[in-house]
Formats: structure tokens, C-alpha cells, sequence
């Protein structure tokens, strides 16, 4: 019987196999942050052990960092000592680290592929579990947590449980202004945020392989949002060409005989999935998060479903808390929920591509009165990407705050929060409460939706904006 | 790690799916660089209300967790299970938790156990109506038991002869240091490496 892409890949990896034990897999590349990796370093050190590979083992400062007045030192004490903690273990163990202010810092998400380190076919694991992002490229990538980030320093393999695997098919077009922030966020209203439990996630279909590789990256992004392990999409010409020159791809003979490996990994025609589900990419449209997990999702252009509606009692109950923490009222259209704030970036949406999306939808607009826009571009590479084309003068001139690169309102844990009770359209990946800024409200939205909404000050898509909405030059 | 063999205690029920670990442990507190002091960020926002069922007086001392589906949902952080047990909790008890949250809790220790929806709602029924009521978590025998509850749980026999035995991964894995290195001597040279900086 053939195999699927996940168990190819894994197969590859299989260090040792023996009845009653799980795989030991070998780990192709480790990305660390300040985070989730100081209590590691610290094991170590405790058990006289050395880092196994520090040529396959990179950091990166991203977490904490603020995102104004990098050249100052840091204000917030516990933050600094996070990032000087990383800054030192990085020294002692001879692991290579891009600190705030490097011209390759950044998400370590987005680090990682710019890089051209995140290949197909690898194995990659971070203390972080947006670390799905990486399978875009057709790589085995899961977050791990920092007992795991331990072993992986010391032995560059970890023990792993075996997986099942879910494909998730997506035919057809995606109508104009639907985008890969859209049907990822559909696909985890429809699945729920433990239908992939356990499972790797294989997106397929032409839908897939009609996506840019930034687009792929914000799909295998948001698989932890649905519970899964990992998620993957086969790599393929589009994938060739967004590696072919980077600093870390395989050069000459290598390159050909790492494509003609690459090309080996998709799924075979007889292989069996555990799971299948498929979706039609033309019926999709806007879509965008109304509750405090990323499953309580609807389309834009309906309404704050009533908790009544819910069959689960379980459900039920979580959309009515979602309700009374976000301040919404059931039946109220989305469109006419108003926003303090707007936030594009993260790990999800802080790539080129999406900084573009949301600059051609604000040029020659402004932001709404009332309204904080930030703009956080994923890395410093990214940033100065978007100077180049003159996207930060762009967001400026709407109006938009232009800040340095960093994980920011993502996750709140830098100076870049909402205020309680604020709330905010976000580009990022959780809306769960308090995660901007404690008892800050966020809805997920594509930068699209993202730009839209703060021009008019309420969510809303491309498509609601008219003339108008031009500022007079 | 320290062994896991069998524990009793009073409970907490907590009727809430999908506890992200954000609201286990709120990020702010991530910035700390040690595996020890976050009880007090435990659940932080929902503890600000006096009324929340960890800071009723009768859950004082409990030390098994009874939780919703889709538990430790969201963001990898070990801080999650490091909170919980700082807390004073051996044990928690949902019928669904979230993998990255399940796999931590193994290795520290933290015994998470599965059982169906209608029997974690019955051990909340029974510890609401009485606070006093104990839990017997049982890892040898993989049982739960309490009054007028008992019930099997399924655990992979390696992570449970991991965690009876207090067995630290890593020892365990150097054990195979010869096959990670003829892994390594065989792996292709179009692999990436991130050194020498490129």
C-alpha cells in the first residue's frame, strides 16, 4: 500500500524501532526563542551535557521584544533578563542566535523559511506550537514543549507517539478577496478545535496548489488551532522556486539531488488516509472570528450566532461565556461590531506578501478616527522588504503605527497590548481571552479583512469599501 | 522526574472546554526563567473573581483537577503543567486534552487521565455536592476511583512504566547513542544546516 506524505517523511527519520517503544525520530532542525528554551539550557548545564548539533540548531530573539526604540535598552527588567538569558546560553553552547537588532531576526516562523532552512522532507521542531507553520514546505514540524526542547538539545532525536493522518481536500477557486486566513479559519470552524487531535493534516487539492508558498505558510500556521500535530502540503514547483537561491538551500549537486528527493515525497495514489474532508473553495467567502477560541468562526456576512443554536451542551455553554467576554450580543450582523484596534502580523500574517495585501487595500485611505492600526512585519527581512516597495510609507500615511519586527500583539508579552474591555481585529492566530492584553477582545480576520476594517472602523471586507473611502489628495 | 504510583486527593471541578493554556498560565508570566514559582498566575484572570471555584475555601488543599473537554488547548508553554503542579495538583482528569498539553504533562510527572465525558461529569457531580469527597488516581492499577465511581483509563504501557519508575527520558534515550550516530553518518549532504552562518 503506498504512504502518505507525513509517513514518508516520518519514515525517513525512524532512528530506532522497537516493539513496545515509540520511534525515536531524528530532528532535522531546531528553532529557539528566549521562551520556552531557558529551563532547557538549564538542564543541561545541570547534567554536564553539551548541545548534540549546533549546526542544526538556530535562535532567535522574538517573544518579548519591543517593537519601538530597539537601539534603547530594554525597559521591561523580566523581558531583558529573558533575552540576555538566551543571549548567554546561545555563548556557552555554541548555538547561533539573531538578537534584536540583527538584520535576521525576527518570528522565528518566519526566520526559519526565509532563510532556506526549512526544506521538504525534514524534520523540524520548536518550543513553540506554531511550529506547523514550517509543513508548508513538506516538512514533519510540531511544537514541542521544553522538556522536549531538552532532548532534543542533548540527543537531536525525540521519542515520539505514532499519528494518524487527515487529509483535507480543498477543490476549486477561491472567490475574489477569499484568502488562505479565510479557508483555514473555515476549515477549524468546520473541524473544531480537537478535530485534528492527533492527527497530521495533509492540505490537498488545486485550491493547495494554487496558494504562494506565504499563503501555504498561514494554512500550516493554524493547524495547532485545530488540535492537529502538524499539517502539510505536498512541496512542488512553487515550493522549488521559493528555495532555489536562499542562503541555506542545498547549492549545485545537492540542489539536484535534493529536488529529485523532494519530488518522491508526495502522497501516493493508493495511499490511505485515516480521515478525509473536503471542501468546496468556491462556496467560501470572508471569514472571521467571533468568540474566545479560533472554532468560533463564522462568515463575515452573517450574524453573532445565538448560544441557543449550539446542540452540544458543551458548546453551549462555551459560546455563551464567548459572548459575555466579548462584549457581543447574538444576532448583531459582524459587519457592524466597531474595533478599537487593528493588528497585522505574527507568525500567521507577518510575511511580504500579506504586508502588500494590506497596503494596496489602504493606499490612499486612512485609518478611521478612534482607531490604532500597528503594522508588524515578521522579521527585520520582511521589514526592509516593505521599505523597499514603500509599504511603510503606505501604512504611515494611512495613518498606521510602522513598527520593528517581533511577535508583538500577537501574544501581548511586549509593551504592544490591548487595554481591557479594548477591542481589536487581529491578523494573528488566538483569540482567546486575554491573549492581546488582559480582557482584550479579538477576532481573527484575514490583513484583507484587517485593512477594511480599520478604515471603516468596523469589520468588514475589501468588497464594503467604495470611493468614498479615498482621501482627497 | 519524580515517581508516579497512586495518589489521592480532593478535587476541583472545573466546568469549562477548551482551558487554553493562555488562561492556565497568561503569557506575561512566560518571561520567567525558572521551572518553579508560577502558582500564583495559575487560571490569573478567572482567579480575580472571588467566586471561581479555586478560591472557594472548601477546594483549599485539592489536589486532582477535574476539567472540561478539549483541555490545554492552544500554545505549547510547559509553564501550563508547571503552574498546575506548583499549584499543588498530581492529577487532572478530562475526557479530551489538547496533545502538546497531554505530552508535557507526561513528561513532568502531572499524570493526565482520560475518561469518557459522562463519567468526568459524574466525579464533578460527586465532588460539588461533596468537597470533602476524595479521588483515587490510580497508576498502577489505571484506575480512577471514588465513591460509587470506579473506572479504567487506558495510558501507553512505555510513558506508564516512564512515569512509575520516575525514568528520565534523555538517560533513556543516550542508551541508543550508537544508532543516533550511524543515523547521522547516513544522512544526506543536501540537508541544511544553520552553521557556518550562510
Amino acid at each position: 500500500m503506498g504512504r502518505t506524505l507525513a509517513e514518508k517523511v516520518w519514515d525517513d527519520h525512524v532512528v530506532r524501532r522497537a516493539d513496545g517503544e515509540p520511534d525515536l525520530l531524528f530532528i532535522d532542525l531546531h528553532l529557539l526563542h528566549e521562551v520556552t528554551s531557558p529551563q532547557a539550557f538549564d538542564g543541561l548545564r545541570l547534567a554536564g551535557r553539551k548541545v548534540r548539533r549546533t549546526d542544526l540548531t538556530i535562535a532567535t530573539e522574538d517573544h518579548n521584544t519591543p517593537t519601538l526604540d530597539i537601539d534603547k535598552p530594554i525597559a521591561d527588567p523580566v523581558s531583558r533578563t529573558q533575552l540576555e538569558t538566551l543571549r548567554r546560553n546561545a555563548e556557552e553552547f555554541g548555538v547561533r542566535i539573531h538578537s534584536l537588532g540583527d538584520v535576521e531576526q525576527g518570528v522565528v516562523h518566519v526566520v526559519g523559511p526565509q532563510l532556506g532552512l526549512t526544506q521538504p522532507g525534514t524534520t523540524v521542531v520548536c518550543g513553540d506550537s506554531h511550529t506547523s507553520t514550517h509543513g508548508a514546505f513538506g516538512a514533519l514540524a510540531f511544537g514541542i514543549g521544553t522538556s522536549q526542547v531538552e532532548h532534543v538539545l542533548a540527543t537531536q532525536t525525540l521519542p515520539l507517539a505514532p499519528f494518524r493522518t487527515m487529509a483535507i481536500t480543498v477543490e476549486g477557486e477561491l472567490p475574489e478577496g477569499v484568502t488562505a486566513k479565510d479557508l483555514i479559519l473555515a476549515i477549524i470552524a468546520r473541524i473544531g478545535t480537537g478535530g485534528g487531535q492527533g492527527y497530521v493534516l495533509e492540505y490537498r487539492g488545486s485550491a493547495i496548489r494554487n496558494l504562494s508558498m506565504e499563503a501555504r505558510m498561514t494554512i500550516c500556521n493554524m493547524s495547532i488551532e485545530a488540535g492537529a500535530r502538524a499539517g502539510m502540503i505536498a512541496p512542488d514547483e512553487t515550493t522549488f522556486a521559493y528555495l532555489k537561491g536562499r542562503p541555506h538551500a542545498p547549492q549545485g549537486a545537492d540542489w539536484d539531488a535534493a529536488v529529485e528527493y523532494w519530488r518522491t515525497l508526495a502522497t501516493d495514489e493508493d495511499a490511505v488516509f485515516d480521515h478525509e474532508v473536503y471542501i468546496d473553495a468556491t462556496e467560501l467567502t470572508p471569514f472571521v472570528t467571533w468568540g474566545t477560541n479560533p472554532g468560533q468562526g463564522a462568515p463575515l456576512g452573517s450574524s453573532v450566532p445565538d448560544p441557543a443554536s449550539f446542540a452540544d451542551p458543551s458548546e453551549r455553554t462555551a459560546a455563551e461565556n464567548a459572548l459575555k467576554y466579548m462584549g457581543l450580543t447574538a444576532g448583531t450582523p459582524l459587519r457592524e461590531v466597531p474595533v478599537d484596534a487593528v493588528f497585522v502580523g505574527s507568525c500567521t500574517n507577518g510575511r511580504i506578501e500579506d504586508l502588500r495585501a494590506a497596503a494596496a487595500i489602504l493606499e490612499g485611505r486612512k485609518v478611521a478616527d478612534g482607531v490604532r492600526m500597528l503594522v508588524v512585519p515578521g522579521s527585520v527581512r520582511v521589514a526592509l522588504q516593505a521599505v523597499e516597495e514603500g509599504l511603510d510609507k503606505v501604512f504611515t500615511a494611512a495613518g498606521a503605527e510602522w513598527r520593528h519586527a517581533g511577535c508583538s500583539m500577537c501574544l501581548g508579552m511586549n509593551p504592544d497590548q490591548l487595554a481591557p474591555g479594548e477591542r481589536c481585529a487581529s491578523t494573528s492566530n488566538r483569540n482567546f481571552e486575554g491573549r492581546q492584553g488582559k480582557g482584550g477582545r479579538t477576532h481573527l480576520v484575514s490583513p484583507q479583512v484587517a485593512a477594511a476594517t480599520a478604515v471603516l472602523g468596523h469589520l468588514a471586507a475589501p468588497a464594503d469599501l467604495n470611493d468614498r473611502t479615498f482621501v482627497e489628495a | 522526574m519524580e515517581k508516579f504510583t497512586a495518589h489521592t486527593g480532593r478535587a476541583v471541578p472545573l466546568r469549562r472546554s477548551n482551558v487554553d493554556t493562555d488562561q492556565i498560565i497568561p503569557a506575561h508570566w512566560l518571561k520567567k526563567v525558572t521551572r518553579n514559582g508560577f502558582e500564583d498566575g495559575l487560571f490569573e484572570a478567572w482567579r480575580k473573581d472571588p467566586e471561581f471555584v479555586l478560591n472557594r475555601p472548601e477546594r483549599q488543599g485539592a489536589s486532582v483537577l477535574v476539567a472540561g473537554p478539549e483541555f490545554g488547548t492552544g500554545s505549547s508553554r510547559e509553564h501550563a503543567v508547571w503552574a498546575l503542579q506548583n499549584y499543588g495538583f498530581k492529577a487532572v482528569i478530562s475526557s479530551r486534552f489538547a496533545d502538546i498539553f497531554r505530552g508535557n504533562s507526561l513528561k513532568n510527572g502531572l499524570l493526565t487521565v482520560i475518561l469518557p465525558q459522562e463519567t468526568v461529569e459524574r466525579l464533578q457531580e460527586l465532588v460539588e455536592a461533596d468537597p470533602a469527597a476524595e479521588i483515587t488516581v490510580d497508576l498502577e492499577a489505571r484506575q480512577v476511583r471514588a465513591e460509587g465511581v470506579t473506572a479504567d483509563f487506558e495510558l501507553d504501557e512505555n510513558v506508564r512504566w516512564r512515569l512509575l519508575n520516575g525514568l528520565d527520558d534523555i538517560s533513556l534515550t543516550l542508551q541508543h547513542e550508537d544508532d543516533i550516530a550511524a543515523y547521522e553518518a547516513a544522512r544526506p549532504s543536501f540537508k541544511p544546516r544553520t552553521l557556518p552562518v550562510a
